[in-house]
């Protein structure tokens, strides 16, 4: 069993919690992913590790709830355990040699993951800027935290209720114009935004790391569910990922597969509210 | 004088229309009377033809005789001395290819039925169990074991009967392996598997699941960690496709992911949070076991047609013969000489039909058999909305990707010698892991040997 030490909500749908864990804590490094399983008759989800404590033997995941596992592991509070976690698993990002300055750019939840990122290569001495977008004030997350690790944080909201109006997409071209000479753009979120972002980063020829998030059942290259296409060829995101050139990801393909239990997501969310009202 | 019967006595099963909608196992085992009756054929041959084709030696005419003599414990005593997974080889062995093939009783008739003789005795030693296991003496030296599979548990079963203090490192959240994950509760009830792996922990194997070696801890550090040897049993791996056009629709799927969903998250029981797919038409790609269960996994989560794709002919199938004969029984449709050449989708981008192309049989190839050649012209629609893909896999690159001094072939198997050992210092491995998709018995006997060899290795060192 793991133990939960602290649970905190980050937003509505959004919470964070710290796992003792300390194998994994020893090990974790910023690009890799836990399964997590909370109970016998639990699913294994796949959840990209948001921090990780090595001397306290403790790592911090940040989740979006979007179906039933996610809302079962919602309902606990630390002092509760669940069943399973291992890992970690994936390899981790690597910042390609030589480079100096990098853009890590994390749309709404990935932000979680844009996070140890930006502090990975902050830590190496990098020069790191951050572009973080969120649809609306009320969801911004780890705005704190981004600032100890960055040299500029560019936040940017859909509805401009916060920060820049406008998609990150807009902000990362415009730092570009501006002059910004990146090495490399780590991009995190949503596949649309991956894709966007990669687009525009092909215009100018920067090496662009992309997290990719597909369905898996075990994780250590078992199953094949989180096959991708990456330049033409299968590659499997557990033990080859998750990190790829976003110039190579094949999105649409990627967009459509992790659509398949979509409307199972979608009951369990209706279940849910059934329960509250 | 020996029951003449050229026939095995029958053994009971659930009824093919019943069965194949529910997930109990389908073959029920022998009653006492069966197996004393189906015992007596065996002829008790001196120079033991049968045990030649045991990959881990079960001494056959001797246990079969104990069973004559209503010992059925004795009966299990002997086959347990050799084989760690009595109840599981029962089961799941190809004994047509194997001890059965070797019977001097099949050359005029049927062989006996040794695997149904073994299952009897294994079955009849579970539920009559009350014996505690004694946990051996501590020798004091410790062996990590890679993988809680077939080869593994063998291998950590032997070398705790002699002693070692044997840790068992497992990657998914539950022990066992493909007999967990892949083989499914109607051929291999999961309770079986469980009550073998508690008897492990009995004998003082310690397991720990949760445990990706490669990640979490390295080969090294296991071994700056205290202990002595390594056996790596960490099974077959990333699941092959075909590199056709649509093999990204939804629906589309290895037989692995497929039966993980199953079997090891029970995605087929109310209650359990694991989504399968749903469909009404499935083509299996393949004529393995992996196929086999695939196919007939489908029927009981309620497709109306199950296909098996399979581009040699019923001959060339590598399946055991049994689970063909079951697959058939229930409903599952063959379309042997068959290849998908594309699969097609609809309009929201899930497979609607899988496009086939008819083959036929040419000269032998590598493996001896014929090899299948296109028919030109010969391509129709199948229609389907779930294909899986049963077509092997390549070896897991998280071991000898992380582990320095360990060599793996061009195929990604890792290179070991006669003694199962490997390119690096006290490390051993067997299974999958070094031959690629085989089977379990053949994993157990590669962790028996690999035990074997650990032992006088560690016995020499000291």
């Amino acid at each position: 069993m793991f133990q939960i030490l602290e649970k905190k909500e980050l937003n509505p749908n959004v919470t964070r919690m710290v796992f003792e864990a300390p194998f994994i804590a020893k090990k974790a490094k910023a690009g890799q992913f836990v399964i997590f399983r909370v109970d016998e008759e639990g699913e294994r989800v796949p959840l990209t590790i948001a921090d990780a404590d090595a001397e306290k033997g403790t790592i911090t995941l940040i989740f979006q709830i979007v179906g039933r596992s996610t809302m079962k592991l919602n309902a606990l509070n630390a002092g509760d355990a669940i069943s399973d976690l291992v890992g970690p698993l994936g390899l981790a990002t690597e910042i390609p040699e030589g480079a100096k300055k990098i853009c890590v750019i994390g749309g709404g939840v990935g932000c979680a993951i844009a996070y140890p990122q930006a502090k990975a290569a902050h830590l190496a001495g990098l020069e790191v800027d951050v572009i973080a977008g969120f649809r609306n004030k009320d969801i911004v997350i780890l705005e704190d935290e981004f600032r100890k690790v960055c040299d500029e944080l560019i936040l940017c909201t859909d509805d401009g209720s916060y920060g820049v109006k406008g998609f990150v997409t807009n902000a990362l071209e415009e730092r570009i114009q501006a002059g910004c000479q990146y090495d490399c753009v780590i991009a995190i979120g949503p596949i649309p935004m991956m894709k966007f972002v990669s687009e525009v980063t092909r215009k100018y020829g920067i090496k662009t790391i992309v997290s990719l998030n597909p369905i898996m059942v075990d994780g250590t290259g078992m199953c094949g569910g989180c096959r991708v296409t990456v330049g033409g060829k299968i590659r499997y995101a557990c033990v080859e990922g998750p990190d790829f050139d976003g110039h190579e990801v094949d999105f649409d393909e990627l967009m459509h597969r992790n659509g398949v239990f979509k409307e199972r997501e979608a009951e369990c969310r209706m279940m849910k509210l059934a329960d509250k009202a | 004088m020996p029951n003449m019967s050229q026939t095995k006595v029958p053994i009971p099963e659930q009824d093919p229309k019943v069965r194949a909608r529910n997930f109990e196992e389908v073959t029920l085992g022998y009653t006492k009377e069966m197996a004393l009756e189906e015992a007596s054929r065996c002829l008790n041959c001196k120079n033991m033809p049968c045990v030649s084709g045991c990959p881990v030696g079960v001494q056959i005419p001797v246990f079969i005789k104990k069973i004559t003599e209503n010992d059925f414990e004795g009966a299990y005593n002997v086959i347990h001395a050799t084989s760690s997974l009595p109840a599981v080889c029962g089961r799941v062995c190809p004994q047509e290819r194997q001890c059965e093939s070797k019977c001097v009783r099949g050359i005029k008739g049927e062989p006996v039925g040794i695997g149904r003789l073994e299952r009897f005795a294994a079955d009849t030693h579970m539920v009559q169990d009350n014996t505690v296991i004694e946990k051996p003496v501590s020798n004091g030296h410790k062996v990590a074991v890679v993988g809680a599979g077939p080869s593994g548990l063998t291998c950590a079963g032997d070398l705790a009967r002699l002693g070692y203090e044997v840790t068992v490192f497992e990657a998914l959240h539950k022990a066992g392996g493909v007999l967990m994950y892949g083989i499914p509760e109607f051929r291999l009830p999961k309770d079986i598997v469980q009550k073998e792996v508690e008897n492990l922990k009995n004998l003082g194997v310690t397991i720990m699941t949760n445990m990706v070696i490669g990640k979490v801890l390295s080969i090294d550090e296991l071994m700056a960690d205290g202990f002595e040897a390594v056996f790596v049993g960490s099974g077959a791996g990333l699941p092959r496709f075909m590199g056709i056009e649509g093999e990204a629709l939804v629906g589309v799927c290895s037989a692995n992911e497929y039966l993980t969903r199953i079997n090891l998250m029970k995605g087929y029981k109310e209650g359990y949070d694991t989504p399968v797919l749903k469909s009404k038409a499935v083509a299996v790609v393949g004529g393995g076991n992996v196929a086999m269960d695939a196919a007939r996994s489908a029927l009981r989560m309620g497709a109306e047609h199950v296909y098996i794709v399979y581009r040699r002919s019923m001959e060339e199938m590598p399946a055991r013969r049994e689970e063909v004969h079951h697959a058939k029984e229930e409903g599952v449709e063959f379309l042997n000489l068959n290849n998908p050449v594309k699969l097609l989708g609809d309009e929201n981008g899930r497979v609607r039909a899988a496009v086939l192309q008819r083959m036929e049989l040419g000269e032998p190839d590598a493996s001896g058999r014929r090899s299948p050649v296109p028919v030109e012209g010969s391509e129709y629609e199948l229609a389907v909305d779930t294909v899986i893909m049963a077509i092997g896999t390549s070896p897991n690159p998280l071991i000898r990707t992380t582990t320095e001094g360990l060599e793996a072939n061009k195929r990604g198997c890792l290179v070991v010698d006669e003694s199962m050992h490997t390119t690096k210092e006290g490390v051993y491995a067997g299974g999958d892991a070094v031959t690629g998709a085989a089977t379990v018995i053949l994993a157990m006997g590669a962790g028996k040997s690999a035990a074997k060899s650990i032992d006088e290795y560690l016995k020499q060192k000291a």
